[in-house]
C-alpha cells in the first residue's frame, strides 16, 4: 500500500502553525527571560497567542474575555508589582534556582501524561452546529445564575474579600 | 457573525473574476483595513487642528492660520517637521519594551476602528462582543503606557507610568458600567444592532430619534467624564501634566515614536467621541435614514457631525478646566461615578423586569437617571464648599501658627 503523499496545508493550518509558535516562543521567553519584565511582556504575548488561538476556534467571547482579563488586568498588575521592586526591575536575575532539577523532572512527567490523554481520550467531536454567538452569550448568563450559581456567587464573594483585604493593608493606621 | 453588506460587493466582483471566495474575502478585508487605518491616520490630522483652534477661541487667540485656508496644513506641516527629526534612544533604555510601546500604542487606538459602525451596513466587523472588544483594547493602551514609561528609563516617565495605570484603569469601571446600561437595555453588545436600536418609528416613518441619551442622561454624562480621563485630556491629564511630570510616560520619546504616541492619543479621544455617538446619540440615526438611497448617505453624514461635535465637547471641557489633583481624581472615580452607576444599573436592571408597558419602564429609567445626577451634583457641590473651605484656612495667617484646624465636617474622604 503506497503512504498516501500529505496533502497541502490549508490556510487555516498554516495560520495555528505560525500562532501556535508565536504562543510557544513567548512561553518560552516567560521562562528563560533574565529580566523579570521581560518575562511579563512575554507573558503578555502568550497570552494574546492563546486570545489568537480562542479566535480561530471561533469563540471570539472567550478571546476577547482572555485579552480583558489576563492582557487588561493580571498582566498589569504583574508588571506595577515588578516595576515597584527596583531590585527586580533593573537587576538581571537568574531564571533558574535550587530546584531546577526537580522541578523540570515534575515538567517532563506532566507534560507526557498531558500528552498521554490528548492522544488517549476520544474527544467527543460532535457534528451538531454550535450556537451562535449571541445566543450563547445568553446561554453562558443563564448557566451562571441558575445552574452554577453557588459558584458564581462564591467567586464574587472571593473577589469581594480580596477588594476588603486590599483595601485593609493599604490604610494608614 | 453577520454578513456586513459593504464587503459583499467587492466579493462579489472577485468572485466573479474566478477567485476562490476565500481569498476574494481577503481581499476585500484587506482593502477595507487599508481604508480604515489610513482614515484614522488622516483623521488625526484633522482631530490636532480642531483642537488647536478650538482651543486658540477659548483662550482668545487665533491660533494656527499660516499654512492653508485657516491652517489646515499646519499639522501637514508638524508631521513633516516629526518625521525629518533625528530619532534619540535613551543609552539605558529597554531596547524591547521602548520600541515596542509606541506600536502599540498606535495598534490599540486603530483597532478600535473596526467596530465602529460609520453608516448602516458600514461596520468593519459587526462583532457580537463588538462592546468587549472595545474594552480590551483599552488594556493594551495601559499596557503600552507601562512599557514606554518603564522601557526609557527615566524616573519621570516611570511615575508617569504608575499613573497611567492608575488612572485608566480606575475610569475604565464607571465607563464600561455605563456601557452596560446600554447593553441592559438592548440585550446585545454588537454596536450594529445598538445603533439600530434607537430608531423610533413613528406612523411607519423611521425618526431615527429614539437615543438612548434622552432617556438615560447620567449613563451618558458618566461616559463622557470617564471618556475624558480614558483620552488623558485636561481635567484629568495627570498623566502629562507638564509642570509635574514634564511630559509623562513619553518623554524620552523623539520624532515619529512621540508622533506615534500623539497619533493614539487624538485617534483614542475621538473614538471615545464616536462611541458616545454610537452608544448615547444614536450614530447614524436620524432623520431620513430610513430613505432607501439617500438614507445610508445621510447615516453617514449624522454620525459624523455627533462624532465631531462631542469630539469638540471634548476640546472645550480641555480648554475650560483646571487639572485636578491626583487624589481628587481618584476620590471622584471610585466614590463619585462608581456608586451612581452601580445604583443606576441596579434600578435599570429592577425597572426592566417590572410587569409595566415600555414606556413606564422608560420614564421609571429616567427618573432613576435624573435622581442619579442631583445625587453627583449635591455630593460634588458639598465636596467643593469643604475644599475651597480648607484652601481659605490654611492661606490665613492664623492658620501658619498651629491654629489650624482640620475641616473634618467637610472632609468627606
Amino acid at each position: 500500500m503506497p503512504f498516501p503523499l500529505p496533502p497541502l496545508p490549508t490556510i487555516g493550518q498554516l495560520v495555528f502553525t505560525g500562532i501556535a509558535l508565536f504562543t510557544c516562543a513567548s512561553a518560552l521567553g516567560v521562562v528563560l527571560a533574565r529580566n523579570l519584565f521581560h518575562g511579563a511582556l512575554a507573558l503578555v504575548a502568550t497570552l494574546f497567542g492563546v486570545a489568537a488561538l480562542y479566535v480561530m476556534l471561533e469563540a471570539e467571547f472567550l478571546a476577547v474575555s482572555q485579552v480583558l482579563i489576563y492582557v487588561g488586568a493580571i498582566s498589569t498588575l504583574i508588571a506595577f508589582a515588578i516595576m515597584l521592586t527596583r531590585s527586580m526591575m533593573y537587576g538581571k536575575t537568574s531564571p533558574l534556582n535550587r530546584q531546577a532539577g526537580k522541578t523540570g523532572l515534575f515538567a517532563v512527567l506532566i507534560f507526557l501524561a498531558l500528552f498521554g490523554f490528548v492522544q488517549s481520550i476520544p474527544w467527543p467531536a460532535s457534528a451538531a452546529p454550535v450556537l451562535a454567538n449571541e445566543s450563547m452569550i445568553a446561554a453562558l448568563g443563564e448557566q451562571f445564575v441558575t445552574n452554577y450559581v453557588i459558584a458564581f456567587e462564591v467567586l464574587g464573594l472571593l473577589l469581594l474579600v480580596a477588594l476588603v483585604g486590599a483595601v485593609m493593608l493599604a490604610r494608614d493606621n | 457573525m453577520q454578513g456586513s453588506t459593504w464587503s459583499d460587493g467587492i466579493v462579489g466582483l472577485l468572485t466573479g473574476l474566478g477567485l476562490p471566495e476565500m481569498l476574494a474575502l481577503g481581499i476585500a478585508y484587506g482593502i477595507g483595513a487599508f481604508i480604515l487605518v489610513n482614515f484614522g491616520m488622516i483623521s488625526a490630522l484633522l482631530l490636532i487642528w480642531i483642537t488647536r483652534k478650538a482651543i486658540s477661541r477659548m483662550q482668545d487667540r487665533l491660533g494656527p492660520n499660516r499654512l492653508g485656508p485657516y491652517g489646515l496644513f499646519q499639522t501637514v506641516a508638524d508631521a513633516a517637521k516629526l518625521i525629518s527629526k533625528e530619532i534619540i534612544t535613551p543609552s539605558q533604555s529597554d531596547f524591547l519594551a521602548y520600541n515596542l510601546a509606541p506600536v502599540l500604542s498606535v495598534f490599540g487606538a486603530l483597532m478600535l476602528l473596526a467596530v465602529v459602525p460609520f453608516a448602516p451596513g458600514l461596520i468593519g466587523v459587526d462583532l457580537n462582543i463588538g462592546v468587549l472588544f472595545v474594552v480590551a483594547l483599552g488594556s493594551i493602551g495601559v499596557m503600552a503606557a507601562l512599557m514606554a514609561g518603564w522601557g526609557s528609563n527615566n524616573k519621570y516617565a516611570l511615575l508617569a507610568g504608575f499613573r497611567v495605570v492608575a488612572q485608566l484603569l480606575s475610569y475604565e469601571i464607571p465607563m464600561v458600567l455605563s456601557i452596560l446600561t446600554v447593553v441592559l437595555l438592548t440585550g446585545t453588545m454588537s454596536f450594529g444592532r445598538i445603533v439600530e436600536a434607537q430608531s423610533l418609528t413613528i406612523g411607519g416613518l423611521n425618526l431615527g430619534i429614539g437615543w438612548f441619551g434622552v432617556m438615560m442622561p447620567a449613563a451618558m454624562l458618566i461616559f463622557f467624564i470617564s471618556s475624558l480621563a480614558e483620552a488623558e485630556l485636561t481635567p484629568f491629564d495627570l498623566l502629562e501634566a507638564e509642570s509635574e511630570l514634564i511630559a509623562g510616560f513619553h518623554i524620552e520619546y523623539s520624532g515619529m515614536k512621540f508622533a506615534m504616541f500623539f497619533l493614539a492619543q487624538f485617534v483614542n479621544a475621538w473614538i471615545l467621541s464616536a462611541l458616545m455617538a454610537i452608544l448615547f446619540l444614536g450614530g447614524w440615526q436620524g432623520p431620513g435614514v430610513g430613505l432607501p438611497v439617500i438614507g445610508p448617505i445621510l447615516g453617514f453624514g449624522y454620525f459624523f457631525v455627533k462624532a465631531y461635535a462631542v469630539y469638540v465637547l471634548q476640546q472645550w471641557v480641555r480648554g475650560t478646566f483646571p487639572r485636578v489633583r491626583i487624589d481628587q481624581m481618584m476620590y471622584f472615580a471610585w466614590k463619585v461615578l462608581v456608586p451612581a452607576i452601580v445604583g443606576l444599573i441596579v434600578a435599570q436592571a429592577i425597572a426592566q423586569k417590572l410587569p409595566f408597558p415600555d414606556p413606564v419602564i422608560y420614564a421609571i429609567i429616567f427618573v432613576a437617571n435624573i435622581a442619579a445626577i442631583w445625587l453627583v451634583a449635591t455630593m460634588l457641590q458639598r465636596y467643593i464648599k469643604g475644599e475651597s473651605l480648607r484652601t481659605k484656612r490654611s492661606f490665613e495667617p492664623t492658620s501658619l501658627i498651629g491654629t489650624m484646624q482640620e475641616a473634618k465636617e467637610y472632609a468627606m474622604y
